[in-house]
């Protein structure tokens, strides 16, 4: 590479996107998991549970990713336990993920109105049938906006990983710049790029929220 | 695997720690002030009657919401440098934090705005108030009183996400954690306490804000009730 | 009332038409308010005795005609909107106190602001309207501490403290429980004997009756008939007859 943007650069950046729209579904999976369990134990029937599952969620909603990465990567390296770059932003993206995700669903979950759990608990159901059936049907529903749009929040969140070195879209951006030394073109390219990916998800997000005729949490992170 | 953890070790460095978390703080506070003014200003720029007011501010939300801070950083940082301006790390990141603050502000405060009952606005302009007088008196209090929650938890989302301004080499707490994990090689330690900081500063954002919600809103002070 | 002579309405409205969309709402409607009299607008919903109000006051833009308040023509289109509204109180169904702001701030926040009256003098005022409506003890409460009545007593206050040449009320009893509209008709009673010049849509036929000076009545976008409160108890028009229920129609 070097000399002008040519067809080679624009190759590195679109499998940097690749890796960017891959490491956002892991954490969305994996932070899709761990934040389900999350949003079951705040509203567990045991105490210790709900303390639980709510301190976790105060510790990582009060630490920057940044931070949560360079623990997971660095820190963890330090005592002995070496993850790869991938390894590293995908479990600190999943933890991060599951705590905002977490929070989004019990309030959904919680957004039910009262008489449907009466009703089901009326009608005899067990607690987990009363969950499974009635309950998470309805709060799907009312989650899935903010869920779509905390995917852009997702989505621009996998940028940290370029910080410990992982290959996305990011850092396939300052590889391709330090052969070109044109930051600002290069940067204005990977933000549209960014763009492209994220502006879909907010159009639609925007649109199911006003089918759903309310308003919701406004979740963002830079 | 023998895992040894020397906490004192880095604590000896406090001084370090409390610098960076105070630059953290100044930031945050400047950007949340500017951020707060610019997106009012875009907040209310969207109702525009020109046209091309309310797209300008559109397109500035919907760019800035759907990018990420790092790349706008980064954006500003050597979009400055291009057209001449030598400007420090720090007020980079207070320029590049207070444009991503305030669009995130815009769309809160646009949220606040339409909750504004149409009959309050007419009530006001048949008192003779001038267009100026009615945002102020009547619509701002009452919207930001509506989305004061939304809106201070952005500002410590903010703070939290200034993190990302040692890539750009501001002497802020993360990047004090990363040259003290330098010299220091206890990286597990460092983090941890750095992230007991930032966890302390949200708290101190929120007592904060709690504090001013009491000052701004009189009358919840005294009934308790939102509007 | 003491009329001056050679005076010129305070109000007049010649052949106004108003469309919303494909619905004429208006449609050549005339009439005049006088200084020092009071006028009661009646007619059924949607027959646009609430739209020709709120064309006075330039809530709404004419589509024809012309609407003169104190000499100052509202149908134009550069009419000075603040310079109107000073002369011009209004009153709304639904009150539109500001929530946010205590009694006291909702009525000195126009005369400060607008007028540019010292706070002092602006908090004199206050009181003086107040006592006016009978609320001094509330001044220092928030709307939602007050009865509806009150609440729309307060917002009649609001308007008196711009010192205006003319109110306007907007249904102002229609959201109340009939036995707190009582308190409030008893404070337009008395601007009316005080002199104050006014103009009323309202519901209420035995207020109107007994407080108007002239009645107008509306239907379907035009002004029916016309003429002193009287005409209540005796109608010359069907569509009258038929709306204050008498049916004993003079023919």
């Amino acid at each position: 590479m070097g000399g002008h943007l040519n067809a080679n650069h624009l190759l590195f950046l679109g499998h940097g996107a690749l890796w960017t729209i891959g490491l956002s579904l892991i954490a969305l999976i994996g932070g899709g998991i761990v934040g389900f369990v999350i949003a079951l134990a705040r509203i567990s029937p045991l105490r210790s549970v709900r303390l639980l599952s709510a301190a976790y969620v105060q510790l990582v909603q009060g630490t920057p990713l940044l931070v949560i990465l360079f623990l997971g990567y660095f820190g963890l390296a330090a005592i002995g336990l070496k993850m790869s770059p991938l390894a590293a932003a995908s479990a600190s993206l999943t933890l991060y993920v599951a705590a905002y995700l977490g929070e989004i669903w019990r309030g959904s979950i919680q957004s039910v109105p009262k008489p449907q759990w009466e009703a089901a608990e009326g009608l005899a159901l067990s607690r987990t049938q009363r969950m499974m059936k009635v309950i998470l049907p309805q709060a799907i529903r009312i989650a899935t906006p903010p869920t779509v749009g905390f995917m852009v929040q997702i989505i621009k969140n996998t940028s940290l990983a370029s910080v410990v070195g992982f290959v996305e879209l990011m850092r396939s951006g300052q590889i391709v710049n330090n052969s070109l030394f044109e930051p600002f073109i290069v940067y204005a390219i990977i933000a549209a790029v960014y763009f492209a990916m994220c502006y879909p998800l907010s159009l639609f997000s925007q649109k199911l929220e006003r089918r759903m005729g309310r308003g919701s949490a406004n979740f963002s992170l830079a | 695997m023998n895992i040894e953890l020397d906490f004192p070790a880095v604590l000896e460095r406090w001084p370090n720690f409390l610098g960076g978390a105070i630059l953290t703080l100044e930031l945050a506070f400047l950007a949340t002030v500017s951020g707060a003014l610019i997106g009012t200003l875009a907040a209310v720029g969207r109702g525009n009657h020109s046209r091309l007011i309310a797209r300008i501010c559109k397109v500035y939300v919907e760019a800035i919401r759907n990018t990420p801070l790092l790349v706008q950083i980064f954006l500003v940082y050597f979009g400055l440098a291009s057209i001449g301006l030598k400007l420090s790390a720090f007020t980079v990141a207070v320029v590049a934090l207070t444009i991503n603050v305030g669009a995130y502000t815009a769309e809160i405060m646009r949220a606040g705005f339409e909750a504004i009952p149409r009959g309050q606005i007419e009530a006001a302009e048949g008192l003779a108030l001038s267009r100026f007088q009615i945002y102020w008196h009547i619509i701002l209090l009452p919207a930001v009183e509506r989305v004061y929650p939304a809106l201070t938890s952005q500002f410590v989302l903010l703070m939290l996400a200034s993190s990302v301004c040692s890539q750009i080499s501001a002497e802020e707490l993360t990047a004090v954690a990363n040259y003290i994990q330098s010299d220091t090689y206890r990286a597990f330690e460092t983090y941890i306490i750095v992230a007991v900081l930032y966890i302390l500063l949200s708290l101190v954002m929120r007592a904060g804000f709690w504090g001013l919600g009491l000052v701004l809103f009189p009358r919840r002070r005294r009934l308790g009730t939102a509007l | 009332m003491q009329q001056p002579a050679s005076s010129t309405p305070i109000v007049s409205l010649r052949d106004v038409q108003k469309s919303f969309g494909s619905l004429k709402v208006l449609d050549g409607v005339s009439f005049t308010v006088e200084r020092g009299e009071v006028l009661a607008v009646i007619g059924r919903s949607g027959s646009g005795k609430s739209t020709a109000l709120r064309c006075i006051d330039r809530f709404e833009k004419v589509d024809g005609g012309e609407i003169t308040v104190c000499g100052r023509r509202v149908d134009l289109p550069d009419v000075d909107l603040r310079a109107l509204r000073q002369d011009v109180g209004i009153v709304f169904q639904s009150y539109n106190l500001f929530p946010h702001l205590t009694i006291e701030q909702n009525i000195t926040l126009a005369p400060c602001s607008v007028k540019r009256m010292c706070l002092s003098e602006a908090k004199a005022l206050a009181h003086k309207v107040l006592a006016q409506v009978g609320l001094e003890e509330k001044i220092h409460a928030y709307p939602e501490q007050l009865s509806g009545g009150q609440q729309q007593r307060a917002a009649i206050a609001r308007s008196l403290a711009m010192q205006p040449k003319v109110m306007l009320f907007d249904e102002v009893t229609s959201a109340l429980d009939p036995e707190l509209t009582g308190e409030v008709l008893k404070v337009i009673e008395q601007l009316a004997a005080d002199g104050m010049t006014m103009m009323m849509v309202t519901h209420e036929m035995g207020f109107a009756k007994g407080i108007a000076d002239r009645i107008v009545f509306m239907h379907r976008g035009k002004v029916h008939e016309t003429g002193p409160a009287s005409i209540l108890t005796s109608p010359t028009t069907l569509e009258l007859a038929q709306f204050v229920g008498t049916g004993n129609l003079k023919s």
